[in-house]
């Protein structure tokens, strides 16, 4: 069976399986950020005979449609396979000796006619339900897993890498079912078509059928052998193809400095020896694989030569029509049809089973926990936060914050600075309840914020990061995303506050203009003038500003301070900057070193001092 | 595609061997049924009278079959060496293309084009080279053989195969066009749910952080739904083919049978003739129905080589300067340079220059044109007037490998490969261990010391921190012991003491090495010699730190809005 779209997507599975390997081979040396992997979820492995379960309760909530599918195909296969003895009917009628029986012929060829007719039909038809069934499936199957993606606690992004998720929502999904609703068709038609013709050949000459029993265990060697024999080299091919497009990925983004460094050639014979390797297991697999085709018409070849001439010779002996012969030629070629396939199907059956035991890996990740009787946030938050001896690691035994205390009033600037990897992110994350902290709690207006539900915490908060995310939507969507049902006059008065109106405005669809490619567009600091103004549209009392400017061009710099300054008018603000400028004023600079608290208080406090903070801050001028 | 034809010419001898086996072969199995219509027929003129005979013929049927088998197995096996060969120096070529293709030709074609060439494209041309040659002869063969050799047993029912042909193939390909169409479109939309899961992954703590799981979900539930829609369209298209070969061919043998008992009622032909047709009809119709395979992959690719072809023939003749240097004894000099990447003016009349052992640093806003300075130094690209020079030579004239060696440059997002961090500092030079070393020390790279040379870096070094990545790209940069160090933006990780600390060490170390620091904290370059002060692609100050105070403005902007006070 010849189905461009599953070669597709074979042909796509290639591409997307290279980044799967070798990641765990070096431990995370940033001590703030958890390593990143794509081994095995936590979710752990199902097993292959759950997945095959819970796949099932998908198929089974379209019943009717799985139903209708598997009738049409014993339809369309049945009528298929009576045709041939329509057509041995109409040839026996066919006899140089006794003549022709004109009639019979015509009544039988109308007949055939009609049955093939009939089942051409049903077989489209079942091409749509099934179409229509592996759609509301594969759809089904997406929206689960991305919203089950947006329930997962941030630890899940922080250590797993985008490409490995993508990979799961479009190609395991893809092969799942892509391989499932094909299979099971393939399956029941090739069951109808064994057991058919082999009673067609039975009904047509027992006695040939004999001969033909002696075609059986080559084709059964073949087969077996076939996919004994062919899954490694392929898995194989695939893993070399890998690697070599890894690699040449991998060059191809630092091509500048192979350039400037001049060592074009050094590469170049690096790839040349991954070329080979990939070339020969790709000729490998290929040269094993095309004797399949041959092997299987040589079979093909082999049961027509045996039954011809043991046909022949029992035609000689009066004990069998001519076109019962021709009928039973046709059966014995759609008899070994499905057999080679077969081990087709058992592999793609086998990856459709691993591509869905990742997907449910997904499907049961713990999401994020809420308490059961979660308090309720009031009406009017006033702003209070404390640090209440707060520990917390990302991996056992490498402390990240220890016994950290602090308060901040409202209203009040809270600065945090340090050496990278000192704490600083993490702060903000345990304030916004992307992680929980192991020991101490957490106070919102004398609260402990684990007592509300996460959405509740993260409601009084707005945030401007300093990686600057703008999704694809035009610059008032982005804007506005900052606020459920923000107004256009909110949403200008926002950009207005942020110094980006001005600019906006000057672009040809102003605020109507398409943000592509992550904001490719803008500069850095238009994109954070936009992500300030999407905070501006907040109402909420508390601010997280993460090194915000850190990334910014000078000109830009004093807008995006003074934008910074409005935001932060009326609000308890935590800022986190590698600039000390930009903090001078906080009403409180909390020097993060270690995991811990090492200085606390205003600047010129801090500079009396003549500790960690003088130092760093004296070395920007040194 | 001629370029990709050339590529096979090297093995046109083994391809027509290969190709003649597989004509053989071919043709062996096409006599098969021939054979078979001697056997079987019952008429004045049979054949089989005997048992015999009869045997005889299954015994020439059989060697028949062998023949097929073998010379197909052989024909694939060189098939597929020839399509291995060429590959691989396809292959070759283009990567070496890729990496000495000029940056405006990089530029034009873009990154990521340039590595689905060297990936899908190169595949799919493998793709087409093998089913080409195991296929292209077979098919052509089994089709108009078939039709020849049908004609020969019984020309008036080769007319039905002649009526019925043209259409199939007809319908075949209208599908097969369709349904490239379709899955294109289809590609875009699932592109679009790609671009959607990335989006959302990268920004989920904003989205969290605004509790917009809602609208994010209602979003991916349309586009996953374009995705289901574009996949059911494309699926009905391409499913049509089936249904529709299989019916024209059934109802083509009904007409066989039909028209044949007519012929044998009027004493034209025997009845055995119709079983050997009916063969004969599937044998054919079974070829043409792997036409339509043949063209899908012969569409993909075609247009895959033609993608290849577009780099492998690409040209670009660089615009020559010949300018002479005015000040010969500087170590790098820019005498009024003006540049364009394509319309906008990346930098306008440009000078300055630095004498050997000198740090120049540069500052300037993003886009004022700094990092071009370092790609035209390097001569990724060329003036559109004026001269870059170091040692004297204009580097136009210069040989670009020995210019390129005097170099040691960290460029702005640099990349780690996959390899040690001894790999990543060496980046294949052969270099001595111990300037590896001191290298690292130099670069304040001393968590390398608790991990050690061997440790394994990961593809873009994600096991390692901003201030860690860059650190290891500095060690590359001086590892070379360079004439010229270029530092592009490459502490900006690093906190300010490191920072310090980094410039000491550079100063101390490898002091009569040339640097050119880019940067955009004045802290950065304030100790430097010279600072070039850039702004919209024009130099407006250069000088030390203490002259630009007093005579660039803009500098002096730049300086107070870093809190630095200006005159400390």
């Amino acid at each position: 069976m010849t189905d461009p779209n599953r070669r597709r997507k074979k042909a796509n599975g290639i591409w997307f399986s290279r980044h799967k390997k070798k990641r765990d081979a070096g431990k995370v040396l940033a001590q703030e950020t958890p390593k990143k992997k794509s081994g095995p979820l936590t979710g752990g492995r199902i097993g292959k005979r759950a997945a095959l379960l819970r796949l099932g309760k998908y198929f089974l909530r379209y019943k009717r449609a799985v139903a209708a599918a598997l009738l049409l195909s014993l339809a369309s296969n049945l009528l298929a396979l009576a045709a041939p003895l329509l057509s041995a009917a109409a040839i026996n009628a066919v006899s140089a000796k006794a003549g022709v029986d004109m009639a019979k012929v015509i009544f039988f060829c109308a007949l055939m006619a009609v049955f093939y007719l009939l089942s051409s039909a049903l077989s489209y038809a079942l091409t749509y339900v099934m179409l229509r069934l592996s759609r509301n499936i594969t759809r089904k199957m997406r929206e689960e897993v991305f919203e089950k993606l947006l329930s997962l606690p941030v630890v899940f992004y922080d250590t797993r890498l985008a490409g490995d998720i993508l990979n799961r929502i479009t190609y395991d999904v893809d092969t799942v079912n892509a391989s499932l609703s094909n299979d099971i068709i393939q399956i029941a038609t090739s069951i109808i078509t064994v057991v058919g013709s082999l009673v067609g050949m039975l009904l047509l000459s027992p006695l040939l059928t004999s001969v033909f029993a002696v075609i059986l265990p080559l084709t059964v060697f073949v087969t077996v052998r076939r996919s004994k024999v062919m899954r490694p080299l392929f898995r194989k091919r695939s893993a070399k193809l890998g690697e070599l497009n890894g690699y040449s990925e991998e060059m191809l983004s630092g091509l500048c400095t192979i350039r400037g460094y001049g060592r074009e050639r050094e590469i170049e014979a690096q790839y040349a020896l991954h070329n080979a390797d990939a070339a020969n297991s790709y000729y490998t697999a290929d040269y094993v694989g095309s004797k399949v085709g041959p092997t299987v018409n040589f079979i093909n070849n082999l049961s027509t030569v045996l039954i011809s001439v043991f046909g022949g010779w029992l035609f000689l002996l009066d004990r069998i029509r001519l076109g019962d012969i021709s009928a039973f030629l046709q059966y014995s070629r759609k008899f070994t049809g499905p057999i080679n396939e077969f081990a087709n199907i058992i592999s793609e059956l086998q990856s459709a089973l691993a591509a869905a035991e990742r997907l449910f890996g997904i499907l049961d990740e713990a999401p994020e926990q809420d308490p059961q009787d979660a308090l309720l946030l009031p009406a009017k938050v006033r702003g209070e936060v404390t640090f209440d001896r707060v520990c917390f690691s990302y991996e056992r035994g490498k402390p990240i914050l220890k016994d950290v205390s602090f308060s901040a009033k409202k209203g009040q600037t809270v600065a945090i600075v340090g050496p990278t990897g000192a704490g600083k992110t993490t702060i903000v994350n345990l304030l916004m309840r992307f992680y929980d902290p192991d020991c101490g709690k957490i106070l919102l207006d004398g609260v402990d914020i684990s007592q509300y539900t996460r959405s509740a915490v993260r409601s009084v908060f707005t945030m401007v990061l300093q990686d600057t995310w703008l999704f694809e939507g035009t610059i008032f969507e982005n804007i506005a995303y900052g606020k459920e049902s923000a107004t256009k006059e909110e949403v200008i008065a926002a950009a207005r506050a942020a110094n980006i109106d001005r600019y906006i405005r000057t672009l040809p669809q102003g605020y109507d203009t398409r943000i592509t490619d992550g904001g490719a567009n803008l500069s850095k600091g238009q994109k954070q003038l936009l992500t300030i103004a999407r905070a501006m549209v907040s109402s909420a009392e508390l601010l997280i500003l993460d090194e915000a400017t850190s990334n910014v061009d000078t000109r830009t710099e004093r807008l995006v301070r003074d934008a910074m300054a409005l935001l932060q008018r009326g609000r308890t603000s935590f800022v986190i900057a590698h600039r000390l400028s930009t903090i001078e004023n906080a009403d409180c600079i909390l020097v993060v070193q270690g995991g811990e608290i090492v200085e606390r208080g205003k600047h010129a406090e801090l500079l009396a001092n003549e500790g960690f903070y003088s130092r760093i801050y004296n070395a920007q001028f040194e | 595609m001629k370029k990709i034809r050339h590529y096979l010419k090297p093995y046109a001898l083994r391809m027509s061997a290969g190709l003649l086996i597989k004509a053989i072969g071919t043709i062996a199995e096409l006599a098969l049924p021939l054979v078979l219509a001697y056997l079987l027929d019952d008429g004045e003129n049979a054949v089989v009278k005997d048992a015999f005979s009869l045997f005889l013929l299954g015994g020439a049927m059989l060697a028949l079959a062998l023949i097929a088998l073998f010379g197909n197995i052989i024909a694939n096996r060189m098939a597929s060496k020839v399509a291995r060969d060429s590959i691989e120096r396809i292959r070759n070529d283009l990567f070496t293309k890729t990496l000495q293709l000029s940056a405006r030709q990089t530029d034009s074609f873009t990154i990521p084009t340039l590595i689905s060439r060297l990936s899908s494209d190169t595949y799919n041309v493998h793709n087409m080279l093998g089913m080409m040659q195991r296929l292209g002869v077979r098919v052509p063969i089994m089709l108009f053989g078939g039709l020849f050799l049908a004609f020969f047993v019984e020309p008036v029912l080769t007319l039905i195969l002649i009526a019925v042909l043209p259409v199939m193939l007809a319908i075949v390909i209208l599908i097969a066009r369709k349904g490239i169409v379709y899955y294109g479109k289809l590609q875009r939309s699932v592109d679009g749910m790609v671009r959607k899961v990335r989006d959302d992954y990268t920004g989920v703590r904003v989205i969290k952080a605004l509790s917009r799981t809602e609208t994010e979900a209602q979003s991916f539930r349309e586009t996953a739904g374009k995705v289901a829609e574009d996949e059911t369209k494309a699926g009905l298209i391409t499913g049509m083919s089936n249904p529709v070969v299989n019916l024209l061919l059934n109802l083509g043998m009904v007409a066989v049978v039909l028209i044949g008992a007519l012929r044998v009622r009027g004493g034209e032909m025997s009845p055995g003739k119709i079983v050997a047709f009916v063969s004969y009809f599937t044998l054919i119709l079974n070829a043409a129905m792997t036409v339509s395979r043949l063209f899908v992959t012969l569409a993909k690719g075609t247009a895959s080589g033609k993608r290849i072809c577009e780099v492998l023939n690409s040209t670009y003749v660089e615009q020559e300067s010949f300018a002479k240097p005015q000040n010969a004894d500087a170590h790098i000099a820019f005498e009024n340079v003006t540049f364009a990447f394509s319309d906008a003016i990346a930098l306008n009349d440009v000078s300055f220059f630095v004498r050997r052992g000198e740090k120049l640093g540069i500052i300037g806003a993003t886009g004022s044109g700094k990092s071009t300075i370092v790609q035209l130094l390097l001569r990724f690209y060329a003036v559109n007037s004026g001269g870059v020079f170091v040692d004297g030579q204009n580097v136009n004239e210069a040989d670009i490998s020995k210019l390129r060696e005097k170099f040691g440059i960290v460029f702005q997002n640099d990349f780690i490969m996959r390899g040690t961090v001894e790999e990543n500092v060496d980046f294949c030079r052969n270099l001595p261990r111990e300037n590896i070393l001191r290298a690292l020390q130099t670069a304040q790279a001393n968590f390398v010391a608790e991990k050690g040379l061997d440790f394994p870096l990961e593809a873009h070094g994600v096991n390692l921190s901003g201030g860690q990545k860059q650190r290891i790209l500095i060690a590359r940069a001086l590892a070379g012991d360079p004439d010229i160090l270029i530092l592009d933006d490459s502490s900006s990780a690093l906190d300010y003491k490191t920072d310090a600390a980094l410039r000491a060490a550079i100063a101390r170390e490898y002091g009569d090495t040339t640097v050119l620091y880019i940067a955009q904290r004045v802290s950065s370059v304030r100790g430097c010699d010279k600072i070039l002060v850039l702004d919209g692609g024009r130099a407006v100050g250069f000088g030390s730190h203490a002259k630009l105070c007093e005579q660039c403005g803009i500098y002096r902007d730049i300086c107070a809005s870093q809190g630095g006070d200006v005159y400390d």
